[in-house]
């Protein structure tokens, strides 16, 4: 009983903390040697194969040419110029997949809810048809679709003189000068911000006064109606560049290539149907009792619905719905089956063909996602923490 | 109310057809404006579809000369069919696949039969066998079987397998993860909480090219890892990170008490853990983990990218013999089908599953 026994030899191992220490120390030596293990092999490895390694790559001239970007690229530029167009289309066509995934996510998951019987019906087998389906597959009908269902260059269809689509993409006018357009990115910035006071303002006046402001509506017209009006004005000070019908297709412009609207119509309608099943359970788990009480309390239909019922049912439903989000965003990575030139089909694809840098080129790909990753788990540990129920 | 005679209209049980479709279909403009909206929908896109999947289409002969423009053409499957399922297997191992499929059907059919005696004894004795029995099966050189190269493997053969052989390799992986994440050793902890949250947070696309480009670099000189191999080990990666958090949410949801009881019976933490806290955990979120299979399963598909032939893959070739360009749509909607059949299947199941777990007394 004394503390000499506990000392013993014998009975350190029987000591539930020295055995938790000498298991910790094993497992993170056998990871380490493990480790040690893979990377002296593929030393070894690269170095008989003669590959060089490093990132030096980085700064060299790629060679590669990319018929889709939204910064300034040519074939002259760097592999990191590269990974920047790779990086620009991802999010591109991420952002656009995402809207449009929410609005056809939150129309059928309501659709669903709905008394009428047939439109509830469509819903239930739009949901069940494309959930068990791979998206692969999905991209690949998409892709087949969109180059099928649009018309050969000769017969392009126009856009009221503003610009043309046919199978080989839309082409619309650019601006030969784009500074004019950062314009933009303020105006964004200056929504967002005189929103967030707006809303306090709001929220101090309807505390001390009563009165309630739309603060919802004032804000969607900042934000979208600033940077909106910006662009209007700073399209006016540049001069653009019209596409027009050649004999060897379009010219001139910009252009949005098939690859972009058939990955942006796969990802959207199909985590749509993973978004509806979503909103479906948040609206669910809003009990039958709130709504009544809200009721007794006088509250009309739409009140209840806008102060009651989505308010609860989006603490549900926020949580999951950005881990679609970040799902779409790395699913963007399907491009690299249709050659849309996001970063996997870049970097992955392109330049680790012309350069050989598995290592390196891996690494910095998985980087970026788990970058992308980590800073929206952030973002909602974030918004967590303001939502919680505050327990009585 | 009711004493007022004639007041009020007298409460006539109102129902039949006409009712549901008044109160189903026209409540009200609005919704009358939405059945009408659905109606015009349906026939604008059921005639054609009809037409085309059936009505047109054509399903003898040998070659698109027998098709006609306007319907489909599934002469195209039935004259490949064999090709979908086995891919370039040699036609006369066949039966092999065939074997290693019946083994997997006996599996499934053992796991819906009603619970007997021998169940459990039998089950794991099928699993036994069939673990590493189809692996040699399929790639004969024992036996006397001709050895048959992976990159001959194809089709829908190729889908199974890597689900299969996927879960197989991921389920004990992610266990050990979910005990380690709620493992009091903190070097445990921290190694199992990097492992999950690194491979959840990148796309199985870029997996699928590290483990087929790096998986060869780290392994010594001399040493070659089969494609298809490479390309599992990558899936099994991922899907063990997803499946680990799965069941860590059915460890949180054990009582603390049976921890503690446990404890109190003297038992230590691994039988404690195996024989009282895995058994419940694992139950709860079984429909989970069937969820996660269903996602493992169309995943597969995503191993086209290394130039493997699963069921889509093989489609997409086909679709590049001239004989058959351009039948994009049938193909498709073939893969289409059988995947849909296999999730919808399983996932119905899963949710089965939950019920009965909802309705039992825990």
């Amino acid at each position: 009983m004394s503390s000499i026994d506990v000392m013993r030899p014998g009975r350190l191992l029987h000591d539930g903390r020295v055995r938790g220490w000498l298991a910790q120390a094993g497992i993170a030596l056998g990871v380490v040697g493990l480790v040690w293990f893979f990377v002296d092999n593929a030393g070894e490895n690269l170095a008989r194969s003669g590959v060089a390694t490093g990132f030096d790559f980085m700064g060299a001239r790629s060679g590669v040419d990319i018929d889709f970007k939204l910064i300034q690229y040519g074939p002259d530029s760097s592999y990191g110029r590269l990974l920047l167009v790779g990086i620009a289309n991802t999010l591109f066509v991420s952002f656009f997949g995402i809207l449009l995934a929410t609005v056809l996510g939150f129309a059928v998951g309501i659709g669903r809810l709905s008394g009428n019987w047939l439109l509830a019906g469509f819903s239930t087998i739009y949901v069940e048809a494309v959930r068990n389906v791979p998206l692969l597959l999905f991209v690949l009908l998409w892709y087949y679709l969109v180059i099928r269902g649009l018309p050969a260059p000769r017969q392009s269809i126009d856009l009221a003189g503003m610009g043309f689509v046919n199978n080989r993409g839309i082409f619309l006018p650019s601006p030969t000068d784009p500074s004019p357009f950062q314009a933009v990115i303020v105006a964004l910035a200056v929504g967002v911000a005189a929103t967030w006071l707006l809303r306090r303002w709001a929220r101090s006046r309807q505390d001390a006064t009563g009165q309630p402001f739309p603060t919802v509506l004032a804000g969607v017209g900042l934000v979208a109606g600033l940077p909106l009006a910006a662009a209007l004005v700073a399209a006016t000070m540049t001069a653009w560049n019209w596409p027009a019908l050649s004999r060897f297709g379009v010219r001139g412009g910009t252009t949005v290539i098939p690859e972009f609207l058939a990955l942006l119509a796969a990802l959207g309608t199909y985590t749509a149907a993973f978004i509806a099943e979503i909103v479906r359970g948040g609206i669910l788990s809003v009990t039958r009792g709130q709504r009544e009480a809200a009721a007794a309390l006088g509250l009309n239909r739409r009140q209840i619905l806008r102060l009651v019922v989505l308010p609860q049912a989006m603490r549900v439903i926020i949580p999951p719905l950005t881990s679609q989000y970040v799902n779409l965003i790395k699913n963007s990575s399907y491009a690299a089956v249709i050659a849309y030139p996001e970063i996997v089909s870049v970097f992955v694809g392109s330049a680790l063909n012309n350069t050989g840098r598995a290592v390196e080129i891996i690494a910095i790909t998985l980087a970026i996602y788990l970058a992308i990753n980590v800073s929206v788990s952030l973002l909602m540990n974030w918004y967590d923490a303001r939502t919680r129920m505050v327990g009585r | 109310m009711t004493t007022a005679s004639g007041q009020t209209p007298p409460l006539v049980a109102r129902s039949g057809p006409w009712r549901w479709v008044r109160t189903r279909l026209f409540r009200g403009p609005v919704d009358t404006a939405i059945t009408l909206a659905c109606l015009y929908l349906l026939w604008l896109v059921v005639p054609p579809l009809l037409d085309w999947l059936v009505l047109s289409a054509r399903w003898m002969g040998e070659s698109r000369d027998a098709c006609t423009e306007g319907g489909a053409c599934w002469v195209f499957i039935r004259v490949r069919f064999d090709q979908f399922m086995y891919g370039f297997y040699p036609e006369a191992e066949r039966w092999r696949v065939n074997l290693a499929g019946l083994l997997v059907a006996a599996l499934v059919v053992l796991l819906f039969l009603p619970p007997f005696r021998a169940k459990k004894a039998v089950a794991i004795g099928l699993l036994a066998v069939a673990i590493p029995g189809i692996v040699l099966l399929l790639s004969g050189g024992v036996l006397g079987l001709r050895p048959v190269e992976t990159r001959d493997w194809g089709g829908l053969m190729v889908t199974v397998f890597m689900a299969l052989y996927g879960a197989i390799l991921a389920v004990p992986v992610s266990l050990l993860l979910a005990l380690g994440r709620q493992s009091k050793l903190p070097v445990v902890r921290v190694l199992s909480i990097v492992y999950v949250e690194f491979w959840r947070g990148v796309p199985i696309i870029a997996i699928i090219f590290l483990a087929s480009n790096l998986l060869p670099l780290i392994v010594p000189a001399g040493v070659t890892v089969d494609k298809l191999a490479r390309a599992l080990i990558g899936l099994a990666l991922v899907i063990s990170a997803y499946m680990a958090e799965v069941i860590r949410g059915g460890l949180l949801a054990i009582p603390k008490g049976q921890y503690e009881a446990a404890r109190s019976l003297g038992l230590g933490y691994w039988t404690g853990t195996t024989f009282i806290i895995l058994p419940q955990a694992i139950r709860i979120v079984i429909p989970s983990l069937v969820n996660e299979f269903i996602a493992l399963f169309k995943n597969t598909t995503l191993v086209l990218i290394v130039s493997l032939f699963d069921l889509l893959g093989m489609i997409q070739s086909a679709l590049t013999d001239p004989k058959w360009v351009g039948l994009n749509l049938e193909g498709y909607v073939f893969a289409g089908v059988v995947f849909w059949i296999v999730c919808f299947a399983m996932s119905r199941w899963s949710q089965r599953l939950e019920l009965r777990l909802a309705r039992r007394p825990n």
